[in-house]
């Protein structure tokens, strides 16, 4: 069948300007973009601010690494370093991954994947942005009032008795559960409202899925967050005694509400790495996604599971042994649904065409490194196991690989992936995968060292450590700079792609078949012209095999 | 087949359509639905957040069984008895208030939203009694706790609970109020009719759920013994 857009499409390309403004062109004053309803630019704005905070934590991630180069005191003291650790804590999950990939890329690609024009609520979305910057005012306004050094747990009793602006920072976590909570609301009353005619359940991206399991998680865990908070922070103000055992509250309750969201928490970090994923890969193995639904499934059942689970952060805490036990199996069930992604992800990459552009390779480097951290956390699900781990720096490598191997590769090849379609300009390829190496590499050294350390008894949060050590500590320091230097390297090459003067990128660089490629890039402030219906399924490799749009591509059938 | 955009609706830009839908919705049913949807996901949160002081609640009554007791005859059942009628008859006008506007009954809807409000503020009158006397006693939370008679120290955690549970609720039925009164005042220009509701029914909704935690609230703190 003859194909208008298409057709035009190939014309425009390498013809600057295009012949209609875009969602970045049109009506691009300041005041426009500060009032803006439009997702994509919310999504673009949330973009920006989640990466500034990454690179203002990662940073103080690269000097905790550099004090711990040797053992004695460098150039930070006990409590520097403390409120340093806290501060690289703190930002990265409350301003950095919880927001990462739902806000950013979730806002920008699921209206355009579900054919619709914005989400549910587009204003709700416009607040749910500056109730985040609000938080995020809160907490940078905590640190120069002195700086937090609870960590980024906020465990009692210590937080409520220690000096120092912890409510605040407390309050500023409530503030940015707020925004969360804005998403996930939208999110899913976006994907039940809003689909494209023809859009059953089972035919939607599985992005899709794995965001709309994000946001069930987020609108049901973070309000629980959010009073355990205004609990700590009426403690500290007024000695209410809910936690404080000398008043006749109880300090475990304190931990229990606190993971009760945290642990599902981190399913709201990883679920939209693992989506991201499941687009990468069928879109760069040219193949049907195989177990569709397995994967659809899986997401919900993680987010489910993820509710029962709190307690095996708790091992040491003095819960009873029993329910220590059924934590413990518990934990063990949430390897099911993630070990039927990694094998579905597997067999769908089995026999395809594939395709090692900078995104798939972050795929690949998602699906290692996601693997290492998965399998530590059944060591630490392990209650004999966990007693020895526990509070060492087995626990920050296991961590650091499910949440920066996992979810950060994720969101920083989801970046390269939807890179063309937000901004119609295309990176430098051949850079773009170095950088991607370079940070697989830096992230490995860094955090393998810290496995071998863990094990040995470094325990987590000290400045200082026995010589003994000392070999491991060098080597993740090194490796950090690596990371660091990659990262950077990336962030660059991305960044250089938009001083170009046309649009080049094409409509569907990369020959996927899910919606939002169906429109131009960068699309329209309307997303579609008129209301798209679904002709095939969003993995439909069959029909037509790559579009006439790819332009040179290295891959063509 | 290709895999073009097809354009299925644009008629239904092309006629003029209820000046309420907003741009990216198609019809006003979607659009109803959708607002429902977000409704009933904000009232799971509210649900949530009371719920961690429930399970709190739950756990420190388990651990301070006696306390809690003799703690509660310092309420009076019986103004917790009114204010649970008048919260009860405040739904039942806030239910007629929804209905006179799906029947686009303008004067009914003003006078249901205005008796919703009133019962409102009387709950936050009996209220502010409640707490002034407590205030006299000295049973108030934490460091402001000045209370010298028996049970002194058990009865603590009671009243931090009481205060904490009972302040949020009444945080809620505040701003119900301020939502309350500035539906009325659109209520009072015709903003509301039998095709747009939506306002109106989705605080009828929050408001039930308002008042269905003070229907839990109410035994937990006043009537356990």
């Amino acid at each position: 069948m003859a194909n208008a857009t298409t057709t035009t499409t190939q014309t425009r390309i390498g013809t600057a300007p295009p012949p209609h403004l875009n969602y970045l062109t049109e009506n691009n004053t300041l005041k426009a973009w500060l009032t803006t309803v439009d997702h994509k630019r919310l999504g673009l704005m949330y973009l920006g601010a989640v990466m500034s905070f990454f690179f203002i934590a990662g940073a103080l991630a690269l000097l905790l690494r550099l004090e711990l180069l040797t053992p004695k005191q460098d150039f930070m003291d006990s409590a520097t370093y403390n409120k340093v650790f806290t501060l690289h804590g703190a930002i990265m999950v409350f301003l950095f991954i919880i927001p990462s990939v739902p806000a950013a890329l979730g806002n920008f690609v699921l209206p355009l994947m579900l054919g619709a024009k914005d989400v549910a609520f587009p204003r709700l979305n416009l607040a749910s942005f500056y109730v985040y910057c609000t938080g995020a005012v809160m907490a940078l306004a905590a640190i120069i009032l002195g700086g937090v050094d609870t960590g980024w747990t906020f465990y009692t009793p210590y937080s409520t008795t220690t000096d120092g602006p912890v409510g605040l920072m407390a309050m500023a976590v409530f503030v940015l559960g707020f925004s969360s909570i804005f998403t996930g609301i939208n999110f899913v009353a976006t994907v039940h409202k809003l689909r494209a005619p023809g859009m059953g359940w089972f035919q939607l991206p599985l992005f899709v899925w794995g965001i709309y399991a994000t946001a069930l998680i987020q609108v049901l865990a973070t309000p629980v967050l959010g009073i355990t908070a205004v609990l700590m922070v009426m403690e500290r103000a007024f000695h209410i005694g809910i936690f404080d055992a000398r008043l006749g509250g109880d300090p475990v309750l304190f931990q229990h509400f606190f993971w009760f969201y945290s642990h599902p928490a981190v399913y709201i970090m990883i679920l939209p790495g693992m989506a991201i994923i499941s687009e990468i890969i069928p879109a760069f193995s040219k193949k049907t996604m195989f177990g569709y639904r397995a994967i659809a499934f899986s997401s919900v059942s993680i987010a489910f599971i993820g509710f029962l689970v709190w307690g095996h952060h708790m091992f040491t805490s003095g819960q009873s042994d029993l329910a220590s036990a059924i934590f413990a199996f518990l934990t063990y069930l949430v390897a099911i649904p993630s070990g039927i992604k990694i094998w579905n992800w597997l067999a769908t990459m089995y026999q395809g065409s594939i395709d090692m552009r900078t995104p798939m390779l972050y795929a690949m480097s998602f699906l290692i490194l996601f693997a290492i951290g998965g399998l530590t956390g059944l060591y630490l699900g392990a209650i004999s196991v966990d007693i020895h781990l526990h509070d060492t720096y087995f626990v920050v490598a296991h961590f650091h690989y499910v949440m920066m191997g996992g979810t950060v590769i994720a969101f920083i090849g989801g970046i390269h992936y939807w890179w063309p379609k937000m901004f119609g300009k295309m990176y430098n390829e051949r850079l773009a995968s170095i950088a991607c190496w370079i940070v697989f590499i830096g992230f490995n050294v860094t955090f393998l060292n810290q496995f071998m350390m863990g094990s040995q008894g470094m325990p987590r949060r000290y400045w200082t450590y026995l010589p003994e050590f000392q070999k491991y500590h060098i080597g993740s320091t090194i490796g950090s700079w690596i990371l660091g230097f990659g990262l950077v390297m990336a962030a660059g090459v991305l960044l250089a792609s938009l001083r170009k003067k046309e649009y080049d990128a094409g409509d569907n660089p990369w020959g996927s078949r899910t919606m939002e490629w169906e429109t131009i890039s960068p699309p329209i402030t309307h997303n579609f012209e008129g209301q798209p219906v679904l002709r095939h399924g969003p993995y439909d490799f069959r029909v037509e095999p790559t579009p006439a749009t790819v332009a040179g591509g290295r891959h063509s059938g | 087949m290709s895999s073009q955009v097809i354009t299925a609706d644009h008629e239904a830009h092309a006629h003029g359509h209820d000046p309420n839908l907003q741009h990216h919705f198609a019809e006003m049913e979607q659009q109803f639905e959708c607002s429902k949807i977000g409704m009933w996901l904000f009232l799971a949160t509210e649900v949530l957040l009371f719920g961690g002081l429930f399970v709190g609640y739950g756990l420190m009554q388990g651990q301070h069984s006696e306390a809690f007791k003799s703690a509660h005859h310092h309420l009076d059942w019986r103004l917790g008895a009114l204010n649970t009628i008048v919260l009860l008859i405040s739904s039942f006008t806030m239910v007629m208030a929804v209905w006179s506007a799906q029947t686009s009954n303008q004067k009914a809807l003003v006078r249901n939203l205005a008796l919703t409000i009133g019962c409102a503020c009387t709950f936050m009158v009996v209220k502010f009694f409640e707490y002034s006397h407590k205030y006299h006693e000295g049973l108030l939370p934490g460091a402001f706790y000045s209370y010298t008679g028996p049970h002194q120290n058990a009865e603590f955690v009671f009243f931090s609970f009481y205060f904490m549970m009972t302040g949020l609720h009444g945080i809620h039925v505040t701003a119900g109020i301020v939502v309350l009164t500035y539906l009325l005042i659109q209520a009072r220009k015709g903003a509301y009719n039998s095709s747009y509701f939506t306002p109106i029914d989705l605080t009828g909704l929050y408001w039930h759920l308002v008042d269905l935690i003070w229907i839990y609230l109410f035994p937990l703190f006043y009537l356990i013994s």
